[in-house]
């Protein structure tokens, strides 16, 4: 795997390297963006790093500064690492830290097992139906999310269609409690991702070679086994991607969860949105923040090593 | 030459054909790809459906597969109906143009993967790869991945698959399309004999006739869906039974002609854009008068700078392009009526006084050069 990046990468340099005014505009067009994210991504990320090691205060903004003048040519940082002790030693963080991932796992299971069937169909579907069908994919991001999952409470609502549609039909007596459920942030979740979901495996599927199909059951493979033995090996980049879409925004999602989910629905997003504005805890907000990031990269790293083993095995 | 399939022995006529394709139509729409298609094929036979792009001839070896369902007809392998069998189920193989390898499957696992589905037991795979790969000569290729292979290998990785089930028919669709002219010409002389050393039955489609005579015992020139004409290569050359065939196989210089003398013996057709009458020693089945076409391959000529004996057959024009090819030399004459021969003659010499643009030649070809076709 590394001489393979390796090579890849000495391949960049050396295109980048070239001569004179192109190569000047070869970094330009690089930089740009990786100015942009240093701005507006890795010096917020340092705020908030810098806030995590800080002490709750009564001022504006409730932090301690780390960095403080001591007198006698002294300057003092004090890193406070109480907040991570704190945030580690809280049963209820943990539960939180567990749940959100439990929720965002089953959303993700529950993604990929709707929206593979959908990106295949679409995949297969012939030339102007798939265009159709790929702009009924991206035309929930044409209304903001946030209305969308307001929706969602209306159409959940005890006096909402759903309800009123079963009560009319005889199936129950009295309306189902279904807002304020765990059902219905799996619901909201799943829904709201899937999206994510479908592009990367639409993606996948439509690059695959469909000769390779009829060469499985040429050879005497049945249509379903051939699925399993040829188009998700080859699609599992797709699966990959699709999940990693999902997976992250989900384990971190605070809107969902807070107005479709009940009270007793712990999820971590919503646990920092509480110690931020309810407790106004920023420094203990942020350490939550931090471990949480920490955890998905994680989750990231790991999967780019199964992906950079399995392309060495290659 | 000995080794070519042309000349080999025809299997015996006296066993019931061994693929029989009955009538068989398929259309897509309006469109109709094959149209009405008989053709028999005896056992172990390499039969080449030879034709253009869009002659129908990938749609009837898909048929063959199973990846196309007739919209009529019946297609019967080894004396049973295979029309409605599904491709997982047929005793058929193919090999792909593009090869098909599975690009997440070592070159064992793709030669194996055949087998697995029939749930044939680890040891006999293994045995069975080890020695197809050894038949192809990819022994010591075992662990390696496809795109790790050149296109040569990956041609012979892909005909082990096709091979290693025992098929009673594979099916080859361009099988030397991708390669290169040097390892082409290797191959298909590897291709027939493995061919003759498994027995099994060929189907092969290609719109390279080279490769079809090479290849082929006997071929199937395609066009709009129908076969035009089956024959062995040199009947298929030298014995056109169409304008199409005759224009579609090699090289050939055509005109039009009315029969002039028709006698059971030899005919004479007058052809205005030669300026002349063709002899022909045998007769044709047409009645006097009739519109002829007349198909003369570059090669039947004979160029001479001094006048030769004959009376028929004889022409004289101008050399108006060479082409100086090492083995042949090709020349354009223009002919008085202004109508351009294209004449291939040997470099039999070393030293010799090649023609030169301008010059005036005889041209004189045998009464049995000419082919005399009247569709």
């Amino acid at each position: 795997m590394n001489s393979v990046a390796g090579t890849g990468l000495a391949r960049a340099v050396g295109r980048l390297r070239g001569s004179g005014r192109s190569a000047i505009g070869r970094w330009f067009v690089i930089a740009v963006p990786y100015f942009w994210l240093a701005l507006f991504f890795l010096v917020p990320f340092l705020i908030v790093l810098k806030i995590a090691f800080s002490n709750i205060q009564l001022s504006m903004p409730p932090v301690e500064p780390i960095v403080t003048w001591a007198g006698d040519k002294v300057f003092q940082l004090r890193l406070h690492f109480s907040n991570f002790t704190f945030v580690f030693g809280d049963d209820l963080y943990r539960a939180a830290f567990l749940n959100s991932l439990q929720v965002a796992g089953i959303s993700t299971l529950f993604a990929l097992l709707i929206g593979y069937p959908m990106a295949y169909g679409i995949a297969r579907a012939p030339g102007t139906w798939r265009n159709i069908l790929f702009l009924l994919v991206v035309l929930p991001f044409f209304t903001s999310f946030l209305l969308r999952v307001y929706a969602w409470m209306g159409l959940l609502g005890r006096n909402g269609p759903i309800n009123g549609v079963l009560l009319k039909l005889g199936i129950v007596a009295e309306p189902l409690q279904l807002l304020q459920t765990d059902f219905a942030v799996y619901l909201g979740m799943v829904y709201s991702y899937l999206p994510f979901m479908v592009l990367p495996l639409y993606t996948a599927i439509e690059k695959l070679d469909l000769t390779l199909l009829e060469a499985a059951a040429d050879l005497g493979c049945r249509p379903t086994k051939a699925f399993f033995k040829i188009t998700l090996p080859l699609t599992k980049e797709g699966v990959f991607a699709g999940c990693l879409l999902v997976f992250i925004p989900a384990v971190g999602e605070y809107v969902i969860p807070a107005l479709l989910g009940g009270p007793d629905t712990l999820m971590i997003g919503r646990v920092v949105w509480d110690e931020f504005f309810g407790n106004r805890d920023w420094p203990v907000a942020s350490a939550l923040a931090i471990v949480l990031l920490v955890i998905l990269a994680g989750f990231v790293l790991l999967l780019q090593k199964v992906q950079a083993r399995e392309k060495e095995a290659a | 030459m000995s080794s070519s399939p042309a000349e080999r022995a025809p299997a015996p006529a006296a066993t019931a054909p061994y693929v029989r394709i009955d009538r068989l139509t398929k259309r897509f729409g309006e469109f109709v790809a094959v149209n009405q298609v008989s053709l028999e094929i005896p056992r172990g036979e390499i039969f080449c459906l030879l034709g253009g792009s869009g002659c129908g001839k990938t749609t009837l070896l898909r048929m063959l597969a199973g990846f196309e369902v007739p919209s009529e007809g019946a297609i019967y392998i080894d004396g049973v109906d295979v029309t409605q069998v599904p491709p997982y189920e047929r005793p058929v193989n193919m090999m792909f143009q593009s090869y098909a390898l599975f690009p997440h499957m070592t070159v064992a696992q793709n030669v194996a993967f055949g087998l697995r589905q029939d749930s044939v037991p680890r040891a006999e795979i293994e045995a069975r790869v080890t020695e197809m790969l050894a038949l192809v000569q990819l022994a010591g290729y075992e662990k390696r991945k496809p795109h790790q292979l050149s296109g040569g290998q990956r041609q012979r990785v892909a005909l082990a698959r096709a091979l290693v089930k025992r098929p009673k028919l594979l099916l080859l669709d361009e099988p030397l399309g991708a390669l290169d002219k040097k390892l082409r010409e290797q191959t298909q002389f590897e291709l027939v004999n493995l061919q003759e050393k498994l027995g099994v039955t060929f189907v092969i489609v290609t719109h390279d006739q080279e490769e079809a005579m090479t290849l082929a015992a006997r071929i199937g020139v395609m066009r709009a869906g129908q076969i035009l004409q089956v024959g062995t290569p040199t009947e298929i050359y030298e014995f056109p039974n169409s304008r199409f065939v005759a224009d579609f196989i090699g090289s050939v210089n055509m005109t039009e002609g009315r029969l002039v003398d028709d006698a059971p013996d030899h005919v004479r057709i007058d052809c205005p854009q030669l300026g002349g009458t063709v002899y022909v020693d045998h007769g044709v089945s047409s009645p006097p008068d009739a519109q002829v076409s007349v198909a003369i391959r570059p090669e039947k000529f004979q160029l001479s700078r001094d006048r030769p004996p004959q009376q028929d057959n004889l022409l004289s024009g101008v050399v108006t392009g060479i082409a100086y090819l090492g083995d042949v030399t090709r020349y354009l004459v223009r002919l008085p009526t202004g109508f351009v021969l294209k004449v291939t003659a040997p470099n039999v010499f070393r030293h010799e006084e090649r023609l030169a643009h301008d010059e005036t030649v005889w041209i004189h070809w045998h009464a049995s050069a000419a082919v005399v076709v009247t569709r």
